[in-house]
């Protein structure tokens, strides 16, 4: 195993504890019916978005996916103003605006969560040729799935940063399925990480529900970025425990698939290995499990309480400047 | 300032050039915008291969490097997005884009990323992002590199859109565009490019949303749009001969839309046509008819009249393609019918 200080190995569970804990609420939100329009929960990915975060610190950018509220938490939006933003009011992260499928924080390096699969690839992009324009060492994720990764745009990102080797580390989320149709059936290669190859750039796959295989992978990819050496592709294999999105009853996976899930937990094959090996006392991850809930119920009370945003704010914030009479003509 | 003529070409390479010099953060991407690199022996001197598939950008490589004016694969989603995100994240990109006819390969980035980050954001993102683009029909080439397609970007809200028609307006306005904080694109028309006028030296700006009287009269207003404006001018010399007495507007922007401009020429002259090289069906001639209708239709002696091209793409052969573009011949006949 490799070395992480023990301040490091409980910021990440106590990252993937929010995460899991936030997600499982907003289901249990949208089971109630609570919360409008869509989410799509990234629980039993954890370990991916944890795993990459820990290396970066708000200098550093990412891009996310339709399925980024663990991508945010994880990057150290607050998860108040996250909730407050899923449910649309005035004191969401973007103030109502987006939404779950755009939820962002721009001063905390997050892109944006995106509702068009495999958008984010030519936005990392941009964002890692600021970084070397200006003379930063500054790094920049792309999140993608396995879905995205038969976008072109996510080729031609590959391409474009190879070929200016940008500072992009592009980690595919690989969860098996892209909506419904099993990776096995829409991707070509058995392995996306081969597809590093016809870019000429390092590619691994590693196991994405283990924390530290993810912070080891990524770990180098993000050093390597930042030395100039250009970008990386990481294929970080795990599940969803979730439909693709809130109501997606996933008939299209087996019994048995379900079953492996109790196994595979990234949260629990974390604290199995931590405990085993005296890193942390089962009382400190205790301990973070009872901050986590009580952050998430806090995070929802402050949502329910916040207001609504007044209905002609519809009309802000479209541009920085444009005559206010064009808005509504 | 003193003044001396620049053709249209050179004053947006001038433009770009002064923009480049005062701002570090202000880079130049597109596919051949430089040209050749990597080809040892234009590295070894600076110079560039084209600069530009109509030669927009040379030079401009020579005098800020490769890192500042970067060739780009043909992978317009890729750049065009790389600019959105490069813009969000404290540069201000100018992407070129060649010819808007390709803008459909890479929309997504445009309409969905750079024109709604800053909405869904609750306004925190900026985005002073440039895309140049070349517009329109007359040098014979055909249906996927002859379009105007103007309208499509100002109907989306979050982008400016603006398509000047002298090279005067073009310096001043790409300035403005380059400085101005949300994305804009620049559409410049490709039969334009080696018109000469006055430009100042140094640097000047003309605001976004202001259009343009390029000829004052009193009998009939013409609005219009890029080579239009020409176009339009022709007429008015024609028309003045027998008497009539024409107002030519130029736009300059067509969003944000200099609402004022126009509403004052109508309330004067009491009569519109529109000249609009774009398809007519929900174009910018349509929303000028509309805003006159809706807000001065009581100062209006006579219905307005749109010259457009029609409602087909833009045909190669030479006949065809000259009774595609709205003629000095269209809009005379435009006016006589509106005062009889």
């Amino acid at each position: 195993m490799i070395e992480i200080g023990k301040e490091n190995l409980l910021w990440i569970y106590e990252r993937m504890r929010l995460i899991r804990t936030f997600e499982d609420q907003v289901a249990d939100l949208f089971n109630r019916g609570t919360m409008p329009g869509f989410a799509h929960l990234y629980a039993g990915e954890e370990a991916i978005a944890v795993g990459v975060m820990a290396h970066l610190t708000d200098r550093d950018r990412i891009t996310s996916t339709h399925r980024g509220h663990g991508h945010c938490i994880a990057k150290g939006v607050d998860v108040k103003g996250m909730m407050a933003e899923l449910y649309g009011k005035a004191t969401g992260s973007c103030k109502g605006r987006g939404g779950s499928m755009h939820i962002a924080d721009i001063d905390k390096g997050m892109l944006g969560a995106n509702g068009i699969v495999g958008a984010g690839g030519p936005l990392a992009c941009g964002s890692a040729l600021t970084s070397k324009v200006l003379g930063t060492d500054d790094v920049t994720v792309c999140f993608f799935g396995d879905g995205a990764s038969e976008q072109g745009t996510i080729h031609e990102s590959m391409n474009l940063a190879a070929i200016w080797k940008l500072p992009v580390i592009f980690v595919c989320e690989n969860n098996l399925y892209a909506e419904s149709t099993p990776s096995s059936y829409h991707c070509a290669v058995g392995e996306i990480c081969a597809r590093a190859a016809g870019y000429d750039i390092p590619g691994s796959a590693i196991d994405g529900t283990d924390v530290f295989a993810v912070y080891e992978a990524s770990g180098e990819a993000i050093h390597r970025a930042r030395r100039g050496e250009g970008p990386s592709l990481i294929e970080a294999r795990a599940f969803r425990y979730y439909g693709h999105f809130m109501g997606d009853p996933q008939v299209y996976k087996t019994e048995e698939e379900f079953q492996s899930y109790k196994t595979r937990d990234p949260i629990t094959k974390f604290r199995k290995r931590v405990l085993e090996h005296h890193l942390v006392s089962e009382f400190e991850l205790t301990k973070i499990d009872d901050w986590a809930k009580k952050a998430i119920e806090e995070a929802v009370r402050f949502a329910e309480e916040s207001p609504y945003p007044a209905p002609r704010e519809c009309l802000t914030d479209v541009y920085v400047t444009y005559p206010r009479e064009e808005a509504e003509l | 300032m003193t003044t001396r003529t620049l053709t249209f070409r050179e004053a947006i390479n001038e433009a770009i050039r002064l923009e480049m010099r005062r701002d570090p953060t202000v880079i130049l991407m597109g596919e051949d915008v430089a040209g050749g690199a990597t080809v040892p022996h234009l590295e070894a001197t600076g110079e560039d291969a084209w600069g530009g598939p109509m030669g927009v950008t040379k030079g401009l490589v020579k005098e800020f490097g490769r890192k500042r004016v970067l060739d780009t694969p043909i992978s317009e989603s890729a750049f065009i997005g790389a600019a959105m995100g490069a813009a969000a994240t404290g540069l201000r990109p100018i992407a070129e884009m060649m010819f808007v006819d390709f803008f459909g390969v890479c929309m997504d980035q445009i309409y969905n990323q750079g024109a709604k980050m800053r909405y869904m954001f609750g306004g925190k993102a900026q985005i002073p992002a440039v895309i140049l683009s070349m517009i329109g029909a007359g040098l014979r080439a055909a249906g996927q590199h002859s379009g105007c397609h103007y309208s499509v970007f100002a109907h989306m809200p979050g982008l400016k859109t603006v398509v000047p028609s002298t090279p005067y307006d073009a310096k001043g306005l790409l300035i403005s565009a380059i400085r101005d904080p949300d994305p804009v694109i620049f559409f410049h028309h490709k039969f334009l490019f080696g018109i000469r006028g006055e430009v100042p030296e140094g640097d000047y700006t003309i605001p976004l949303g202001v259009a343009d009287i390029k000829r004052t009269g009193k009998d009939v207003t013409v609005v219009a749009i890029g080579r239009m404006v020409h176009t339009a001018l022709e007429a008015a010399e024609k028309l003045s001969k027998d008497g009539m007495d024409l107002e030519v507007i130029d736009l300059r922007t067509l969003s944000p839309l200099d609402h004022k401009t126009v509403l004052e020429s109508v309330k004067k002259t009491h009569r519109l046509v529109v000249v609009d090289e774009d398809n007519p069906r929900c174009s910018m001639a349509c929303d000028i008819i509309a805003l006159v209708c809706t807000r001065a239709f009581d100062e209006m002696d006579a219905p307005p009249r749109m010259v457009t091209a029609p409602h087909t793409p833009v045909p190669f052969s030479p006949p065809l393609e000259d009774y595609y573009v709205p003629s000095v011949e269209k809009i005379v006949s435009a006016v006589k019918s509106l005062l009889g």
